[in-house]
């Protein structure tokens, strides 16, 4: 029984990792909390729905909805970032109009689809045979989605850690000015993390959408401010961070669901995130010092 | 009035994490009287303001405002109880105009202040002609160095205490800044001038502490402290300019 | 006047749904003044909506007294909030306030007073335009009154430069915490008006999606006068309805005026206004 809630709380902490090291990566680099992640990862979704329901093979739907969810994170950045960062608007006027492009991501998703809940008809995901391995049981469909979110999470180690992409990224997270006058191209970098975290956003939504057979509008709702709790947990712009975070997160969510406490499940989640907030705000890893006013 | 120091630091220590910052430092400044505080770079002078103002705290030792003990207390009080400031890098209330920013230095004082009194600070801050409307952060450099005294005047302090008030200005403004302070002085309060413009120092300090690694290391006036040889020493060897 | 009131028996729920909104972008304006992101307010409203709603159904209390209750509460609540995010700035405080409202909503969903996610529904619907309107008034002028008081120094002062404002005397800590007491007290306000101005109330009234309708209000709106407040719940309660027909895209103007503003008016459409009227007064002393 344990062994089965585990193996559930890692397929779900996976996606929610997935989920919130895009948030992390974001605030890593720019000291800005995106709001508009969420709408990204629901458009994903819907956009992996249309391009399965036109015949692509899912597979290849997941990618393209990935990569066109990279391109809606640069788009996001130029219109809503970048002109802030050139007047030096600080942290919070970043939030709000993060704010501005998920309401317009949102209503355009409704204008497109409605209010009506989508269903993947491809692929046979509703009767996928169910494997068994000691004591647990899962579904080649969940298996896949594990393997999937945990195959991006190394590519974005790999990137971060061996690419020369990655160490420009590192370095604007750590000094933005020290980095600037090293060289670095200030602007592609961010918009390379942009694309990045908006990626593997719009892949946990994809995955969440197989993994329940569901897209729905409010679909990243839940999971955005879930997303939150996770980085707060793992330590505000530290990857490792969010990724134990996210995985945390899955098993106590699967536990308490299991042990009956499922009502109150989000109480306790962000019940501990507050408490973690007013006793170290810097999380289990991280080091970003509090930003006093 | 009993005949206390306006302002007594006596056997201060900070630290931070391991680190002592400050160490055993004692000073006295009475009212009328301009102490100057200085030491080759991350001797500790900041922080000793700071732990005068309350924004750091105290590892061992005392600070008395006019007999009456101060630290530990918390900074907004410290500021109510006659301690001013002024800043190593300039903070203003750079969005608000000047007349909030005199007002804000008035703060601790009941009602709030009239023209005439903002007017007053001004002058006594050298700079009696600004524009009360404008914007403090539109302001000329030097000009919102004298506004940061202005708004540490308005405030009627006991004790001021200026923090590298000179840097960036030219040598004329620099003779003019000698003028403010000494009448900030006459005027009945207690000034600590954090300076590495010796010319400065020598001209509007009565007597000179010198610190090196968060510890006193020489005080008199400020000719017998530029001929201490440990006070040479102290500037050569970290590289910064000799006492000349 | 016929067509008035015609005009008002069509779009009664509306105007009301407008006075409400208005009072509510105008309580996190306060905290906003403040510089601090405390996005509490849904909660607050829900706690009050709540308190007001039992004390009218399970104990008979009169409108007023039920309001009165209900403000106590919020405020109550926010005041002690203040203390474990005292040291909680910017985007930690706006998350620390986000999960308060979080677990306010679970337990909103899960007690039985609080009729669990069902809600509360038969709510005496008494709660009417006058009322409304006359409560977003007493807020304005109260706020009106503050702003020349130095208590409103000290909140400038605070959201200007903390460590200043405390050198020269203000008690940091003291302001932040007025400033959320009081967004408390006028988001119950809004929170029991809007209890009385609707059938039924849910859990989901007052969750983070209500949260960020009030921010963009009052972002909108512009943050330093209870002017802009009242336009930005106007503007954004209104277009919506009034462009029907882009059906169910309508909600994206509401996104695309909070990017323009916060790109070309960052001060909101009252800065707007507000410059109009400098630029007119500097063209007419020109002319003088």
């Amino acid at each position: 029984m344990i062994a089965q809630q585990l193996l559930n709380g890692l397929f779900l902490g996976a996606v929610y990792a997935l989920f919130a090291v895009g948030y992390t990566l974001v605030f890593g680099v720019l000291d800005i909390l995106n709001l508009a992640h969420a709408a990204i990862f629901t458009a994903a979704a819907f956009a992996a729905f249309s391009l399965s329901a036109a015949g692509m093979p899912l597979p290849a739907a997941f990618l393209l909805a990935a990569v066109m969810a990279g391109i809606i994170g640069i788009l996001l950045d130029r219109v809503a970032f970048a002109p802030l960062r050139a007047r030096n608007a600080g942290t919070l006027v970043p939030l709000i109009s993060s704010i501005g492009v998920a309401i317009i991501i949102g209503a355009v998703l409704r204008g497109i689809y409605g209010v009506d809940e989508r269903h993947f008809t491809t692929g046979g995901l509703d009767t996928a045979p169910a494997l068994h391995a000691g004591p647990v049981t899962f579904t080649t469909v969940e298996l896949t989605i594990f393997l999937s979110a945990i195959a991006l999470m190394v590519v974005l180690s790999w990137i971060l850690r061996s690419t020369a992409l990655g160490r420009r990224i590192r370095a604007v997270a750590e000094d933005r000015v020290a980095a600037a006058l090293l060289g670095v191209d200030l602007e592609r970098t961010i918009a390379a993390t942009f694309f990045i975290a908006s990626a593997l956003g719009g892949a946990a939504g994809v995955l969440t959408g197989l993994e329940y057979n569901s897209v729905t509008l409010d679909m990243g709702g839940p999971i955005e401010l879930k997303g939150l709790a996770v980085i707060i947990l793992g330590g505000m712009g530290s990857v490792t961070g969010a990724v134990v975070g996210g995985f945390i997160l899955g098993a106590v969510e699967t536990f308490a669901i299991a042990y009956g406490l499922s009502e109150w499940r989000d109480a306790i989640l962000f019940g501990v995130m507050f408490a973690l907030l007013v006793a170290r705000p810097t999380g289990l890893f991280g080091k970003r010092a509090l930003r006093a006013a | 009035m009993s005949g206390a120091p306006t302002l007594a630091l006596d056997g201060v220590g900070v630290r931070y994490g391991g680190v002592a910052a400050l160490h055993g430092v004692a000073l006295a400044i009475e009212r009328g009287h301009v102490l100057g505080l200085i030491g080759p770079n991350g001797a500790g002078k900041t922080t000793l303001v700071n732990a005068v103002t309350g924004l750091a705290s105290l590892a061992s030792g005392t600070v008395a405002l006019e007999g009456r003990r101060i630290d530990g207390m918390q900074p907004h009080r410290i500021a109510r109880a006659g301690v001013a400031r002024t800043y190593q890098n300039i903070r203003l209330f750079g969005a608000l105009d000047v007349a909030a920013n005199l007002a804000a230095g008035a703060f601790a004082r009941p009602g709030r202040p009239a023209e005439a009194d903002m007017r007053r600070a001004l002058e006594r801050a050298g700079i009696p002609d600004a524009n009360l409307r404008a914007r403090a952060g539109a302001l000329p450099y030097g000009d919102q160095r004298r506004l940061e005294i202005a708004r540490a005047l308005a405030a009627e302090p006991s004790v001021v205490m200026l923090d590298e008030p000179a840097a960036g200005m030219n040598p004329s403004e620099t003779t003019r800044l000698v003028e403010t302070i000494r009448a900030i002085a006459a005027s009945g309060i207690a000034v600590l001038l954090i300076e590495h413009d010796m010319p400065l120092v020598r001209a509007a300090c009565d007597s000179v502490v010198v610190l090196n690694f968060g510890e006193v290391i020489a005080r008199g006036t400020p000719g017998e402290v530029a001929r201490d040889p440990v006070v040479v020493e102290a500037y050569l060897g970290s590289g910064a300019e000799a006492l000349a | 006047m016929n067509l008035l009131a015609d005009f008002y028996a069509k779009h009664s729920r509306l105007i009301d749904q407008i006075g409400i909104n208005a009072i509510l972008a105008l309580s996190l304006s306060v905290s906003l003044q403040a510089g601090q992101l405390a996005l509490a307010q849904a909660a607050f409203m829900g706690i009050a909506a709540y308190v007001s709603t039992i004390l009218a159904l399970n104990a008979h209390w009169p409108l007023l007294a039920t309001i009165v209750a209900a403000v106590l509460a919020s405020t109550a609540v926010a005041a002690i909030l203040a203390y474990p995010v005292r040291r909680l700035r910017g985007v930690f405080l706006a998350i620390a306030t986000i999960g308060f409202g979080e677990i306010v909503r679970v337990f909103a969903n899960n007690l039985s007073i609080t009729g669990g996610a069902e809600g509360i529904s038969g709510i005496p619907n008494d709660a009417t335009t006058p009322v409304i309107y006359g409560a977003l008034a007493l807020v304005a002028l109260v706020l009106f009154g503050l702003s020349r008081t130095k208590f409103a120094l000290a909140v400038a002062l605070v959201r200007e430069d903390e460590y200043a404002a405390r050198g020269v005397g203000v008690d940091v800590g003291a302001v932040r915490t007025a400033a959320l007491a009081l967004g408390g007290a006028i988001a119950g306000l809004g929170g029991a008006l809007y209890a009385h101005a609707s059938f039924f109330i849910t859990p989901t009234d007052f969750g983070f999606p209500r949260m960020e309708s009030i921010l963009v209000w009052c972002v909108v709106g512009g943050v330093t006068s209870p002017v802009g407040a009242v336009l930005g719940a106007a503007l954004l309660s209104v277009l919506p309805e009034a462009i029907r027909f882009l059906a169910d895209y309508r909600e994206v103007t509401n996104g695309i005026i909070l990017l323009a503003v916060i790109l070309f008016a960052p001060g909101g459409l009252a800065s707007l206004w507000q410059r109009r009227g400098a630029a007119a007064a500097a063209a007419a002393a020109r002319t003088a």
